[in-house]
């Protein structure tokens, strides 16, 4: 057990080289090149705040990680798809329609306002059509005058009514 | 004992309120009518207001004078606290603030039953049982399961908390208390909740009302006259709880935003919806007599969110930044939620014939038809977000995924009907009621729309080239234009009828239509908001860098320097402030000094990221502390945002306050009002004037 | 209903009023279908745990193996240790259960298993090398195992399965103790 310890510090120490050299060798990422893409990611552990924005540790290791893979030359889907692999759909900022089942998200909503649509345009015709003569003659009355005399006149009608 | 006190009067209150739920129901419904019972129920619930006073008062003098036996008081408060911020603690945490809703919901209940009733004596006890039955629930859930009075007690050794002692068990006093979690204490902290709540709990009496009429029968648009002024006044409420809230992120949350489609944001945005949407369609019922059943409907949504709302945030269903703890209230809520809204959807479908229109709808372009596609351009907005809500939910049920519905799926499926809204307020003005058709319409329009077609043209060519934007001023501009057309063209018409000057005709026309013009002031308080949203949305940039000493970065034209940092405790407070303090220039001007900092808290053992933050008119230069070396004290890691107009977001809000305030105002003389306006709603109907 | 009432208006038609009640119960089921989750932990002291897989960091294996179920460790006591490296409490328990598993690892009935929740590899290596940490330990990939176990309360969090696979302590928050862990083991053991 003792010999599995050693290697474990034997290997983080290469580990820890490796990304050094690494590091040093292309220009370290700038904060905004990392937030840019953090800014798209959502940390399971402080949930509803953009990575690129949330002050906990966790997210400071996963901001990290962001600057260590762009460094390696990853782009910017690459380490999106990284972390979904790691830690599910959920740190994206809407779910990803490579699913069937999410899919519904993007079309149930439309469906709705759509039938909404549909249900008041309906109940609008309903309503107008029984007068449709009497509007159409009403129509032409408003045609004759103007709107803004029309509007003078409504207005002046209720300041009589008022007084 | 004072414990012991606000609990007994919190119980004394409660069985007062199912008292008059029973008198009020026997009163009314058993098969002799009792009119005496019916005032006895009216008295009980008027009793309820003073005792949960007292039970309020108990429990903030347990919190002021640092009661920490008491475990409502250990959690929110500790030694440190200033007292303003102590009495506030009071609706900081689950329990106090379940009291604090029932008190509220006690003194309007209270209000409303103080009225005249005379005519609608009939609708009385029904409202006085919707809203005992609210404050039932919620009273009892203070008493039996969020009980903000129980104290610690030692039992063999162990600390655990009951209400009584038990046996062989002494008072357990701490030390020092938690302390109320620093980021609710902000001043805007201070009163955003509670406006939220009045907000809330001020839908529960339109509600009231709506059950009434269905209940009774009497389903003409009574109750929606007798509720009007009180659902104006709860959307004041709501819309500025929800304002404050955007304030209080902006300046706490440090992310550089007032809104971040959080769950528990969009809990208290979907009652405000179905609220807004109800404000325009219950004029169509007044002015024309229809959508009995819509407005109906829009009521009993709006207070169905109101719970739901609540229950979200305190059920721990959806997780959020803003969720209190799971806890065992979570059931119950869900419980009274599908209960009222069964109980009240089985009560539509049976007046359902009754509720039928009384006139005909003329023209596709009226204005009852446009204020219709109003109402279903905000049903749209509920529909998206409700889904969003609700989303992650049916994805674990079906794939047992996890996902996240974040801004991006909301500001896209939001933004075109926001902007469809905003076209709407730029021609239904001009349309009239009754009827109005392409030419008439375009006729009253095309002033307005050109000019604001030059302002586009004009932000084109020294602004912006950034379209969607520039979609968004057009229409803000129309809007405005149109707004400010219908003010002139009144008072110029009232002018020459009355031969006033223009200022007296002005503040005549809108002291004689408030509801009209304060309406119109709302729409402009909207679009000078609508400028400060554009402006974040699209304009916002941000950067990040770490600096050392003297070194400086540079956004938008301005660069920013940093000067020095200082890290020092205020035990007084309870609280270590780091401060840096940068040195602000524009174009090799300097402006000022800027100090974002950090405070950490001891007793909670939380941060708090202050912004430091210059306001213009044009912009806000909004600088974080991310990060510093405390070794050394030379470098420090800032976040730097330019967020463009966001001025006239908090300034259209002040004006939209004003616009409620005054189209709510009570009038001189209330009852000839309503008389006048029953003649004029008849007149309106036989002419279709407006 | 409506039927009855009526005589000359129109009343809703039935089958607007099967849409309408289908839909607000669907969506209150819903809502209490997320309710009842977000209430109740997914694991309960007495039931069987779930199986998952776990892939363990570099570095680490058990008896040979990078990969295994837990279903492979049925016939042993198995201690699982949510954690994370941004959590402070987690370090407090760190060196008691190291030292806990010094005690037990020779025992060939007692199996200790670190599961890191939500966390970086360099994150992970940093807290893992800190405080020596040689019992075997994996990321929760995709959050799976703390979905299985805790739902995401929190972290730390300690499990103990016995023999039979069933779980038999839930502990929420460190321990305070090397005594502590020891007595709970050995409760079940």
């Amino acid at each position: 057990m003792k010999k599995i310890f050693y290697t474990l510090t034997f290997i983080l120490i290469l580990g820890v080289m490796f990304t050094g050299a690494a590091f040093a060798q292309g220009e370290l990422p700038t904060d905004d090149e990392v937030n840019a893409v953090a800014h798209q990611l959502y940390c399971p552990v402080c949930q509803n705040t953009p990575l690129d924005v949330c002050p906990t540790d966790a997210c400071r290791d996963w901001r990290e990680q962001i600057r260590g893979m762009l460094a390696e030359g990853k782009t910017e889907d690459e380490i999106l798809q990284y972390f979904v692999d790691q830690f599910g759909d959920r740190v994206l900022s809407a779910p990803p329609v490579s699913t069937k089942f999410n899919w519904i998200i993007y079309i149930i909503p439309p469906l709705i306002i759509l039938a909404g649509a549909i249900i008041l345009f309906r109940s609008l015709k309903e309503w107008t059509t029984p007068k449709a003569t009497e509007a159409a003659a009403v129509e032409d009355g408003s045609g004759s005058s103007s709107p803004s005399d029309d509007y003078v006149a409504r207005l002046e009608e209720e300041l009589k009514k008022q007084k | 004992m004072i414990a012991e006190f606000g609990y007994g009067i919190a119980l004394v209150s409660f069985i007062v309120a199912v008292y008059s739920i029973v008198a009020a129901v026997y009163g009314a419904a058993a098969p002799r009518k009792s009119a005496s019972l019916v005032e006895s129920a009216r008295r009980a619930m008027l009793l309820t207001f003073p005792l949960i006073t007292l039970s309020a008062a108990a429990l903030i003098y347990l919190l002021v004078n640092n009661h920490f036996e008491v475990s409502f008081v250990y959690e929110v408060t500790s030694i440190s606290m200033p007292t303003y911020l102590k009495v506030t603690a009071w609706w900081g945490g689950q329990a106090g603030s379940l009291l604090f809703w029932s008190w509220l919901l006690a003194a309007f209940a209270s209000a409303v039953t103080l009225r005249k009733w005379d005519r609608d004596i009939e609708f009385l006890p029904w409202v006085i049982m919707i809203s005992s039955v609210t404050l039932v629930f919620f009273l009892g859930m203070v008493i039996f399961y969020e009980n903000p009075f129980t104290r610690f007690w030692l039992v063999n050794g162990n600390v655990e908390p009951h209400m009584f002692a038990p046996a062989n068990a002494t008072v357990f006093t701490p030390q020092d208390g938690n302390g109320l979690n620093p980021l609710l204490r902000h001043p805007g902290m201070v009163i955003h909740p509670p406006m939220l709540y009045l907000g809330f709990v001020s839908y529960v009496i339109p509600y009231a009302f709506a059950m009434a009429a269905l209940i009774t029968g009497r389903t003409d648009d009574r109750w929606i006259r007798l509720t009007r002024r009180w659902s104006l006044w709860a959307w004041l409420f709501l819309s500025f709880g929800l304002v404050l809230g955007g304030r209080w992120a902006y300046d706490v949350l440090g992310w550089g935003g007032y809104w971040g489609w959080d769950p528990v944001e969009i809990a208290a945005f979907m009652p405000w919806l179905t609220g807004t949407a109800f404000l325009h369609s219950v004029m169509i019922q007044e002015k024309r007599g229809l959508l009995k059943h819509w407005n109906m409907i829009l009521v009993i949504l709006t207070y169905a969110l109101v719970i739901f709302g609540t229950f979200l945030t305190r059920s721990g269903v959806l997780s959020s930044v803003h969720a209190f703890a799971n806890s065992p209230i979570g059931p119950l809520f869900m419980t009274f939620v599908s209960a009222t809204l069964i109980a009240s959807i089985a009560l539509v479908i049976y007046r359902w014939p009754d509720l039928r229109g009384e006139t005909e709808m003329k023209s596709m372009l009226s204005r009852e038809a446009l204020f219709l596609l109003n109402n279903l351009l905000f049903m749209s907005v509920l529909v998206i977000c409700f889904w969003g809500v609700i989303f992650p939910l049916i994805s674990e049920l079906f794939t047992g995924q996890k996902v996240t519905v974040g801004p991006p799926f909301y500001e896209r499926a939001t933004a075109p009907i926001f902007a469809a809204l905003m076209f709407l307020m730029g021609v239904a003005p001009l349309s009239a009621w009754g009827h109005s058709t392409l030419k008439t319409l375009g006729r009253a329009m095309w002033k307005s729309a050109l000019a604001a077609l030059v302002v586009t043209v004009v932000l084109f060519a020294t602004y912006t080239k950034n379209f969607i934007a520039l979609i968004g001023f057009f229409l803000i501009a129309l809007v405005l234009l149109v707004t400010f057309q219908e003010f002139w063209r009144g008072t110029r018409a009232r002018q020459r009828s009355q031969k006033e000057n223009f200022f007296t005709s002005l503040s005549r026309l809108m002291g004689r239509n408030r509801r009209r013009y304060g309406g119109y002031i709302i729409h402009i308080s909207m679009m000078l908001m609508a400028i400060g949203i554009l402006g974040i949305e699209i304009f916002q940039t941000s950067t990040q860098g770490s600096l050392a000493q003297g070194e400086a970065l540079d956004i938008s034209g301005y660069t920013i320097k940093y000067r020095e940092l200082a890290s020092w405790d205020d035990q007084g407070k309870g609280v270590n402030f780091t401060r840096a303090s940068l040195d602000v220039y524009e174009n090799g001007i300097y402006l000022g000094e800027l100090n974002p900092r950090i405070d950490f808290y001891f007793d909670s053992q939380q941060n708090m990221t202050i912004p430091g933050n210059r306001s213009t008119l044009r912009d806000d230069l909004y600088i974080l502390l991310v990060d510093w070396q405390p070794v050394s004290n030379m470098g420090a890691t800032f976040k730097i945002f330019v967020n463009p107009l966001v001025n006239w977001l908090w300034i259209g809000s002040l004006l939209f306050l004003l616009g409620v305030i005054f189209a709510a105002w009570p009038d001189r003389d209330a009852t000839e009002e309503t008389s006048r306006r029953g003649v004029t709603r008849q007149a309106s109907q036989a002419s279709a004037a407006d | 209903m409506t039927e009855e009432t009526t005589n000359t208006k129109r009343g809703l038609s039935i089958w607007v009023q099967v849409a309408v009640w289908v839909f607000v119960v669907g969506l209150l089921g819903l809502v209490a279908f997320g309710l009842r989750r977000a209430q109740n932990p997914m694991a309960v002291v007495g039931d069987r745990v779930p199986d998952f897989d776990l892939v363990f960091y570099e570095g680490y294996e058990y008896n040979g193996q990078k990969e295994m179920k837990l279903s492979d460790l049925q016939g042993k006591i198995v201690l699982i240790n949510i954690w994370a490296s941004w959590c402070k409490p987690c370090e407090q328990e760190a060196p008691d259960l190291e030292e806990a598993w010094q005690f037990y690892k020779d025992s060939d009935d007692v199996v200790f298993i670190g599961v890191d929740y939500v966390d970086t590899p360099a994150g992970a290596n940093e807290y893992l090398t800190k405080f020596n940490i040689s019992f075997p330990n994996a990321p929760d990939l995709k959050s799976n195992i703390s979905s299985i176990l805790n739902r995401q309360m929190g972290v730390p969090e300690t499990y103990i399965i016995d023999r039979e696979g069933v779980l038999q302590n839930i502990k929420i928050g460190p321990f305070t103790s090397v005594d502590e862990i020891i007595s709970v083991i050995e409760s079940v053991r």
